[in-house]
């Protein structure tokens, strides 16, 4: 029998008392994740927290999608901690921000560097271990030959975007190997978080990636209300499935009209650029804020849209997704943008499944890879949103994952419209079960966001770990890269459209 | 009298003229995108800004650099004058000019190149490798396209080639040519001035430029010659394919330099256009559609053989 098998269930957006958490012994802990792993289960959270003064527990959640159920076990860690990573290739980050943050000898990891640069959030008392590097300086793999040459660009972009170094290894214009330095965003939120909920919690998790606002302070708010035992209204639950998509929408339709602008192509770009606006304006019509700033709020939300609103925001989705339909349909039908985007930057399947990736990325690949299905919780309980998926793996296939998703978050925010129940939108939180663990997967606009809370025996955040889905998904962009041409490089990263500050946190 | 008249008024249109096509490739691009876009002149607003600021230089540079961008001007501007923007002569013919107009415009890339290595910069090499790749496509592009003007004129001259005062009857043989010629031409065009579907002339991209990238470390007034140079190389391009697209000898001289400007602009409207309509290449088929401009000024040279 499978070992993860008998490990505790938990649901998404559920608590479980930490007691229940079983203790396994190391190497049977990495035995649990290797079986979990290798029948299918991801890795959702691995990460390590000091329960007492030289105590540093890990924890892992392994996420079952096909039976919507996830697992948790802990383990004491010693001083050295044996390498998953060559033998689970969807641990390396997690342990590499485990050696990061709690300063612990990670033996036989293939790739052991600095993740984000900063001091340890639990010092290991050990000098070595606790040292901090400055950002970017590090050893980069290196690919040596006559006409090998190295392309190093950022941190700084031509571009108004986020900092983050990218190092080629090129022959000619056909890329070797991409690499990676991020860190430079780093805000160091998950230590802010400690001894929490405060007043500033909730203002810390609108921000862990500013394009993301709804998605990560809606995990934000369940782990809260799952911690307090709280039943939500079923109008708060409707707004924040309309504003989680919404915000989907927003985000959807600017990486489509970028794509587009990246290979030149000017009337989606302009087009896409204009919509993407409209679609912010919807959800400021709800909150009063573009991105969806200071609409959820822990027990709910905080602005009930009236009946005027609502319709006139049903008239704009109307037209906007006529006029997103005519934008993007160009895009397809342009034979030049098809050469562009058919074949370019390919992820496998397999490696889609071996490093965890999750949210389009996964979904291009085939994947039926979706928290809003898999792991439904708040409104996508009650109503089921199609998944869309595509075959290929490449930029057209995340391209059109992404399109797919715009007309199905259509159709279901117009339908919640519609439907919107009665009742009241916000009700207190009570007091946090103490000595408590609650997990949330939110179906963000990029994929899965977990968000975990451990509280102390008051009832105060002993541990809050934030995965943006980014953090599974860096990874694959490089593998995207490997044997295609740098000149793509811009192009296949839009297509990935990962947040730099949602991996920094 | 007439032809000095004529000489002036060349060189005023090779000066002033230039800056207003990026401004007419950029109006019509926003007309496509709905958008106003900005303002026609807003290149010549770019230029005196450009000339008013310093200039900053890297230390890894040498005078290479500072030299590159006024080399490069000068070239372009020699290579105007060679060319006869309306129905009179240019300013400056003689027999085999087109030979020197070919490799003005390939001395002015050096400097560039040779600039853009200077600083040292890895986007700026992988830049000049992608230049120089395309611009051995791009050349014999051009002399195929030469070439066919000089068998049908019969001359090795560009001004009789592209203004002859008598001009040979144009039969059915000969338009045909002509009109594959223009296509290629057109496509050299487009590669020579970094636009696309060759290259992006807005994109802030470093790793997919080609143009842009090798300018990218200058500032101020040599930002402007680069600029400038640039526009001077569209105006003086297009007036080649305009020649070869209109018969400009016919009627009144005056009636001819009527339509050499909207027949300019034009030109630059058709560039717009392609900018809207189309994306960008992938750059490694870019010398594919290169080498389909060789074959469509070989193709029309060949038809002249017959």
């Amino acid at each position: 029998m499978n070992q993860a098998d008998s490990l505790p269930l938990l649901g998404a957006g559920r608590a479980i008392s930490r007691r229940l958490i079983p203790d396994l012994a190391l190497d049977n802990f990495q035995q649990v994740i290797l079986d979990a792993v290798r029948t299918g289960r991801r890795v959702a959270s691995l990460f390590g927290s000091l329960e007492a003064p030289d105590r540093l527990r890990l924890y892992v959640v392994l996420a079952d999608d096909t039976q919507s159920i996830l697992r948790v076990a802990s383990t004491l860690a010693g001083r050295h901690y044996p390498s998953l990573t060559p033998r689970c290739p969807q641990v390396h980050l997690f342990e590499r921000e485990i050696a990061e943050q709690c300063g612990l000898d990670i033996v036989g990891h293939p790739w052991l560097k600095p993740l984000r640069f900063h001091p340890p959030l639990f010092p290991s008392g050990r000098p070595g271990n606790d040292r901090v590097a400055p950002p970017g300086v590090m050893d980069f793999y290196q690919v040596r030959g006559e006409e090998v040459h190295e392309v190093a660009v950022g941190p700084v972009h031509a571009g108004v975007i986020e900092p983050g170094h990218f190092r080629f290894q090129c022959h000619g214009e056909v890329v070797f190997h991409l690499e990676m330095a991020l860190g430079y965003q780093h805000r160091g939120v998950e230590q802010a978080l400690l001894g929490g909920p405060n007043h500033r919690t909730i203002h810390y998790a609108e921000t862990l990636a500013g394009d993301t606002t709804i998605g990560h302070a809606t995990a934000y708010c369940q782990v809260l209300e799952a911690l307090a035992r709280k039943q939500k209204s079923p109008r708060a639950q409707s707004i924040r499935g309309i504003a989680l998509e919404l915000e989907r929408l927003a985000n959807h339709v600017g990486d489509l009209g970028a794509l587009s602008g990246d290979v030149g192509f000017l009337p989606t770009a302009s087009y896409c650029g204009r919509l993407r606006g409209e679609f912010l304006n919807m959800t400021a019509a709800l909150c009063g804020s573009r991105f969806g700033r200071g609409l959820i709020r822990p027990g709910g939300v905080r602005f009930d849209p009236a009946t005027c609103t609502v319709n006139d925001l049903l008239a704009k989705l109307d037209i906007c997704g006529r006029q997103t339909r005519q934008a993007v349909e160009l895009l397809w039908n342009s034979s030049s943008v098809m050469a562009r985007f058919e074949g370019i930057g390919p992820v496998t399947r397999r490696a889609v499944v071996e490093l965890g990736m999750v949210g389009p990325v996964a979904r291009a690949c085939g994947l039926t890879r979706d928290a809003r299905q898999d792991h439904p919780s708040g409104l996508f309980r009650f109503i089921h949103i199609p998944v869309s998926s595509w075959d290929g793996g490449d930029v057209f296939a995340r391209a059109y994952v992404r399109w797919l998703e715009i007309q199905r978050s259509l159709d279901f925010v117009r339908t919640q419209l519609r439907s919107l129940p009665p009742g009241t939108i916000s009700s207190p939180v009570g007091n946090l079960a103490p000595d408590h663990l609650a997990v949330a997967l939110v179906e963000g606009w990029r994929g899965e966001i977990c968000h975990l809370a451990l509280t102390d025996a008051a009832g105060r955040f002993e541990r809050y770990k934030v995965v943006d889905p980014s953090f599974h998904n860096w990874m694959g962009l490089a593998l995207a890269m490997r044997g295609g041409q740098i000149s793509d490089f811009p192009l296949c990263n839009k297509s990935f459209s990962l947040s730099y500050c949602g991996h920094d946190l | 009298m007439n032809t000095l008249i004529s000489i002036a008024f060349q060189i005023l249109l090779l000066v002033l003229l230039p800056p207003l096509l990026p401004g007419v490739i950029n109006k019509t691009k926003a007309w496509f995108a709905g958008r106003v876009g900005p303002p026609l002149f807003q290149t010549y607003y770019d230029l005196l800004r450009l000339m008013r600021k310093g200039v900053v230089l890297s230390s890894t540079t040498t005078w290479v650099f500072s030299a590159a961008p006024l080399i490069s001007l000068a070239s372009v501007l020699l290579a105007g004058l060679l060319v006869p923007l309306g129905p009179t002569a240019a300013p400056v013919h003689f027999t085999g000019d087109l030979i020197l107009f070919a490799y003005l415009l390939a001395l002015g890339r050096f400097f560039t190149i040779l600039a853009a290595l200077d600083t040292g910069s890895s986007f700026e090499g992988m830049g000049a490798a992608r230049e120089l790749t395309f611009a051995s496509f791009s050349e014999p592009a051009l002399f195929l396209a030469l070439l066919v003007l000089v068998k049908l004129s019969g001359t090795l001259s560009l001004s009789t080639m592209l203004a002859p005062a008598t001009h040979v009857a144009i039969d059915s043989t000969a338009a045909a040519a002509l009109v594959l010629t223009a296509f290629g031409l057109f496509v050299v065009l487009l590669a020579e001035t970094s636009r696309l579907p060759i290259d992006d002339p807005n994109t802030h991209l470093e790793l997919t430029m080609i143009h842009e990238v090798l300018v990218l470390d200058n500032s101020g007034p040599l930002l402007a010659a680069q600029i400038y140079g640039s526009a001077v190389k569209l105006l003086v391009l297009g007036a080649l394919l305009l020649h070869v697209l209109l018969p400009l000898n016919q009627g009144w001289i005056w009636e001819n330099w009527a339509m050499t400007i909207p027949g300019l602009l034009a030109v630059a409207g058709v560039i717009g256009v392609v900018e809207s309509i189309m994306a960008r290449l992938q750059l490694r088929l870019v010398p594919t559609l290169l080498v389909a401009a060789c074959l469509l000024n070989g193709f029309g040279f060949l038809l002249l053989l017959r």
